[in-house]
């Protein structure tokens, strides 16, 4: 009796604790951005045709990093194939937690812009497969600015900007001059701040990888920041980021709006026109660039499998497969990954931005220069730099809400980041 | 006298009023989400579709056929009633013990398992991760039992303690003195008389294991995955997917709301720690 109770009690265990995945199948973490959600449609027919059952783990952005991180500190097994963006690859390739990728000669490697194929790689080889990109640019009501006499001109100077976000500026009529993120968080407030501060001659860390906050740039740059918002945005700008300015922008609520280029194949009001990023006499690091890109973790004991579905997944074929799908079309195709999406003329015919994103893509800058010492663009690609932009991101929100003046704000953030940098050895 | 007759008014229509308000306050998100649910993405951000829209299913057509929303709910009816089994297996004894035969450390230790709940979780989840990953259990049922489990603990045990403080002890020595062993005390005479607290104690800990999301988030994969991930997952850092999102959360949060109406009085006595009367 009390052995087939035990019998009964392990079963129960073995069968909860689940059964090991088949080797004919992948896990795949993803973010649930809207080509992501697309692809699990799409790849139905990767799966008729191949026989590997795809396991989709959708999660939030911080979750995914947190998971992926642990997954792949920690020798990986959970997942094949993990979404990541430009911020990890170049690094985590570096550490040897993510395998590099050889594709066949189909593939077309050089087909992938170069942007993107340079921020994904270290030392030349590449560790993710970009599976849609993006970069920044203005996005702008023309009916607005022709109702209000003025010009917006792409790469034009922060000045004509703010005085084409003051002429637009309506607030008694819903209508604010300037959208623009003010949430904190590194990959929130500081994407945007970065390309403003970069434009204006400032970098994060001098050569020495000591942090720059306290500069005449970064000064410059932040108190334009928090006049042009704080004066032409909406109020309580510092809560908003991508979904909020969008569903705003979306309700003719604003006048412009410098985000990403996807933004762009969301907006549904009409009048829309696009221009290239303004700076302040420096056009380098003035627009940001960032990929969704496919790794496999070192640990995945079906990098094979994982590698043929990657390859097929950011392949041209697969955008031939959304734009002749019949759910969703040439305008859901994903973007900023490959040169040869943009030559295609139902693509083209259906994105109206297609060249303004093209345009934009092709002009970042990610690559270390004699002014900035670290690869990325609207972030550094060093391990500490989520910690530093989430420290300086507060300090930018407090700036932004008035709760600290924009001094006090870049003193306590070149204090916080000094911290980090000097704990971590830098110097 | 006025004033006696205004606070009488008060008690008559001010009261119900306010409590008709705060109530309808506190369930207008609840209603907004049910609302959104019914909308596509698109109509879900345009204000003028607030109210009056052309509600459609297509959100939860999806949600069942492309998220596989019958295995999260599966994976969250497994977890939720397990750890609420196995919590009240361990408070129940663990609670008459200290309420029917304290010691002097009785208090220290029930002050110690209230401490418990006051580490932030983020402390412990690379240790709590490393280690479920080194012993094999990482994404499986027994992992996240065992996990809502012991962070339920001390609410159960203290609520039992308290429910088990109003039993006279007279009780509890009257059936030792006609024989009753320990395990007696507890099935025979224990359990009815604080059959109400205990239910109440079982329902609060279910719906905190059913509600509970940064473990069940972040030690699961796939195959012990609950609805909490499932929610979490339709989270969009880059679009705006409201409908599908409230259709989501809804059929997450719909059973365990129908489960509290019905045991609402209960449920408000175990929140106020109320009597076994």
């Amino acid at each position: 009796m009390y052995l087939k109770k035990t019998l009964c009690a392990a079963s129960a265990i073995a069968m909860m604790a689940g059964a090991a995945h088949a080797a004919d199948s992948l896990t795949i973490a993803i973010v649930n951005n809207g080509h992501m959600i697309n692809m699990q449609t799409v790849a139905e027919a990767y799966t008729a045709e191949t026989g590997v059952e795809l396991n989709w783990v959708s999660l939030e952005e911080g979750v995914l990093r947190e998971q992926v991180t642990s997954d792949t500190a920690t020798g990986g097994g959970q997942y094949d194939i993990i979404n990541i963006g430009m911020q990890e690859a170049p690094i985590w390739g570096a550490a040897g937690w993510i395998e590099p990728l050889n594709f066949g000669a189909d593939y077309d490697v050089d087909d992938i812009l170069p942007a993107m194929r340079g921020g994904l790689s270290h030392e030349g080889t590449l560790y993710a497969a970009p599976f849609y990109g993006e970069s920044s640019m203005v996005m702008y009501r023309k009916d607005l600015t022709d109702a209000a006499g003025v010009t917006v001109r792409d790469n034009d100077s922060w000045a004509n900007i703010k005085g084409a976000a003051a002429a637009m500026h309506d607030p008694d009529n819903g209508v604010y001059g300037a959208c623009l993120r003010g949430k904190p968080g590194w990959g929130d407030n500081i994407a945007f701040i970065t390309t403003v501060v970069n434009s204006f001659g400032g970098a994060w860390f001098d050569a020495d990888m000591r942090p720059t906050l306290d500069s005449a740039a970064w000064n410059e740059a932040i108190n334009f920041y928090v006049d042009l918002l704080g004066n032409y945005g909406p109020p309580g700008s510092e809560g908003n980021s991508f979904n909020e300015i969008l569903a705003l922008y979306n309700e003719g609520k604003c006048g412009m709006w410098i985000d990403a280029t996807i933004a762009a194949s969301f907006l549904t009001v009409d009048g829309v026109a696009y221009a290239q990023s303004p700076n302040a006499g420096n056009p380098v690091g003035a627009n940001w660039l960032w990929a969704w890109a496919m790794a496999i973790p070192a640990g995945s004991p079906n990098a094979e499998a994982a590698s043929d579905f990657i390859e097929w997944a950011t392949s041209k074929e697969y955008v031939q497969a959304v734009g002749n799908h019949p759910e969703f079309g040439w305008g859901s195709v994903p973007t900023g990954q490959r040169a040869s999406t943009y030559a295609i003329p139902e693509f083209q015919a259906a994105a109206g931005f297609a060249a303004a994103e093209l345009a934009a893509i092709e002009s970042a800058a990610p690559a270390a220069t004699d002014l900035k010492p670290y690869v990325g663009v609207q972030f550094a690609a060093i391990p500490e730099f989520p910690e530093v932009g989430s420290a300086v991101a507060q300090e930018m929100a407090a700036a932004l809400s008035g709760a600290k003046s924009v001094e006090e704000a870049l003193a306590a953030s070149q204090d916080a980041a000094d911290a980090i940098m000097r704990e971590a050895g830098y110097y | 006298m006025a004033i006696v007759a205004q606070s009488s008014k008060f008690g008559t229509y001010g009261r119900p009023v306010l409590a008709w308000a705060v109530g309808l306050l506190f369930f207008f998100p609840i209603f907004w989400m049910v609302l959104t649910s019914f909308k596509t993405d698109a109509d879900a951000v345009k204000p003028e579709f607030l109210f009056f829209f052309t509600p459609t299913l297509e959100n939860y057509l999806n949600m069942t056929e492309n998220y596989d929303y019958w295995r999260f709910a599966r994976n969250s009816v497994i977890s939720a009633v397990s750890a609420t089994v196995f919590t009240l297996f361990v408070s129940v004894p663990a609670a008459y013990a200290m309420a029917f035969n304290p010691s002097r450390a009785t208090k220290d230790v029930l002050m110690w398992m209230l401490s418990t709940k006051m580490l932030p979780a983020a402390a412990v989840l690379y240790p709590m991760i490393f280690l479920a990953k080194g012993i094999g259990l990482y994404d499986t049922h027994i992992l996240i039992i065992t996990v809502l489990s012991l962070i339920n603990l001390p609410i159960a045990i203290w609520m039992l303690f308290t429910y088990f403080k109003e039993i006279p002890k007279d009780i509890i020595e009257a059936g030792k003195m006609d024989g009753v062993n320990t395990w007696g005390e507890i099935k025979e005479i224990l359990i009815p008389l604080a059959w109400g607290g205990i239910a109440s104690t079982a329902l609060l800990v279910f719906i905190f294991c059913w509600n509970e999301a940064y473990w069940t988030v972040r030690l699961t994969t796939i195959d012990a995955a609950t609805l909490s991930k499932l929610i979490e997952g339709n989270r969009a850092p880059e679009g705006l997917f409201f409908g599908r999102l409230s259709a989501v959360s809804t059929a997450a949060v719909g059973p365990v709301v129908v489960l509290g109406w019905f045991c609402q009085k209960q449920l408000v006595q175990g929140l106020t720690f109320g009597a076994v009367k």
